[in-house]
């Protein structure tokens, strides 16, 4: 009897453990196993360039290609309403999609990713600018391109949100483009983040307060922001400050998928219950069910990095099971991922669960390897070649 | 010993370096009902200033801090019910 393994989302995870898993099967498990990867659009993005986007530093045409492209011979895709995953029903092992179709399968894999829920914060939608998307950053290049001089506030709506160091990352750049376009000395630049330091890694902390201090950036920790009045253009926060803007430009709220929410798998905002180590959904160990990157409630980052680690994690233990053999490996939390620090530089973050990251300082070496990493991620990642 | 009050959700933060354990924190709380209590655990070391200090400043309640094995520990909070 064949094996069915499903795949809900195209995005780095989805992706990866397709092809992963495809070559790590041989001889009879490969040609009895059938994967799936169910995508709505069939068109997958590389979302870390959209920071680059609002700079006119990358044009987000290039950041897309077809799916069917990226995934192995052998594998199929289902896009459009057979590719939109409406129900699932993990006791009966079933997914129901739009076109009206059951599916049944042996094993299924949750990469459903987040998405922008700007509703979350009253007047975000309005008031503020974000760079989270292909429309919302070619929008705030827009903005950023005739804007003369004034009040920007950058930083973070709400939490969780993809990518921890973007907000950071776009905000020394920022700075950096000002003061190559000659309107730093016109401009004041506010960063807002949740909590009493600039990033959530104390010693990354450590090197980045000294750089906004020197870049002029005014800094307001434990600002979790509350609501956004877009007629006073004044952000507020739960702890009770009020910054005026000209310019918002915030990492939005981010919820779980909808068809996760419907299908009763995850939390309040939608974010899949678990397992840190085995990446089995809480409540479904004995199920086949798997969850990875954005869409879990793991402790990490929400990040194309830590889908990575994940993926190939996902990938091994579907592979052992189905061909007999023993288990190897299992998620320590492991997260790679570069920090731009403006003028050409970066660092690089490294860490899992019982290692704490170490960053260097920053140099143009970490620069260019988050550049080499954008143009040759579509060699790389999606094909599971690292 | 068990804690006197109901917990209406659990976050394991231990080796959580970034969001980290607050981030953990303020993300269970925003989506708790008000009255509702989160615990997060952390093995980070400087939550024991950290968590206190952004609990006081947001106006939600700290109602213990229980000391773990291993050096963790777990914060019980209870979401502030506005007046």
């Amino acid at each position: 009897m064949r094996i069915q393994v499903a795949i809900l989302g195209g995005g780095v995870g989805g992706t990866l453990i397709a092809n992963r898993l495809r070559n790590l099967l041989h001889g009879d498990a490969r040609h009895e196993t059938n994967i799936t990867v169910y995508d709505t659009h069939g068109i997958h993005t590389y979302q870390p360039g959209w920071l680059y986007v609002p700079f006119a530093e990358q044009d987000p045409q290039k950041l897309v290609r077809s799916e069917a492209r990226l995934l192995h011979h052998g594998i199929t895709l289902q896009s459009g309403d057979a590719g939109r995953v409406q129900r699932i029903l993990p006791k009966e092992k079933q997914l129901l999609t739009a076109d009206g179709v059951s599916h049944s399968y042996d094993y299924l894999v949750l990469a459903s990713g987040s998405r922008n829920a700007p509703e979350e914060v009253p007047g975000f939608a309005e008031g503020a600018d974000h760079f989270y998307s292909e429309e919302a950053s070619l929008s705030l290049g827009e903005k950023m391109a005739h804007f003369t001089g004034g009040r920007i506030v950058t930083g973070v709506a709400s939490v969780p949100y993809r990518c921890p160091p973007a907000p950071l990352e776009y905000t020394f750049m920022l700075e950096a483009d000002l003061r190559d376009r000659g309107l730093r000395e016109e401009t004041e630049i506010h960063y807002v983040f949740p909590i009493n330091r600039p990033f959530p890694i104390q010693s990354v902390s450590d090197f980045v307060a000294p750089l906004l201090e020197q870049r002029n950036v005014a800094v307001h920790t434990f600002f979790n922001v509350e609501s956004i009045d877009p007629e006073r253009k004044v952000v507020a926060s739960i702890e009770g400050e009020e910054l005026p803007y000209d310019l918002l430009v915030l990492a939005p709220p981010h919820k779980g998928q909808v068809v996760i929410m419907e299908s009763g798998l995850g939390d309040r905002d939608g974010w899949i219950p678990t397992d840190r180590n085995t990446l089995r959904v809480k409540g479904y160990e004995e199920a086949n069910l798997f969850a990875v990157g954005d869409a879990t409630d793991l402790p990490v980052s929400k990040s194309g990095s830590a889908a990575h680690y994940q993926g190939h994690i996902v990938a091994e233990t579907i592979a052992a099971e189905v061909q007999h053999r023993p288990l190897q490996h299992q998620y320590h939390g492991r997260v790679a991922c570069f920090l731009e620090t403006g003028h050409g530089q970066a660092t690089f973050l490294w860490f899992d669960y019982d290692h704490p990251p170490k960053p260097p300082k920053p140099r143009r070496l970490w620069h260019l390897e988050k550049a080499a990493l954008n143009t040759f991620y579509w060699q790389l990642i999606p094909p599971a070649r690292v | 010993m068990a804690s006197p009050v109901m917990i209406t959700r659990e976050i394991d933060a231990r080796g959580s370096y970034c969001p980290g354990p607050l981030m953990e924190l303020i993300r269970g709380l925003k989506s708790a009902l008000e009255g509702e209590v989160i615990a997060v655990i952390s093995s980070d070391p400087g939550s024991k200033t950290d968590i206190p200090l952004w609990v006081q400043k947001s106006g939600n309640e700290l109602i213990e801090i229980e000391s773990l094995d291993g050096g963790a520990a777990r914060f019980i909070v209870r979401k502030h019910v506005r007046k």
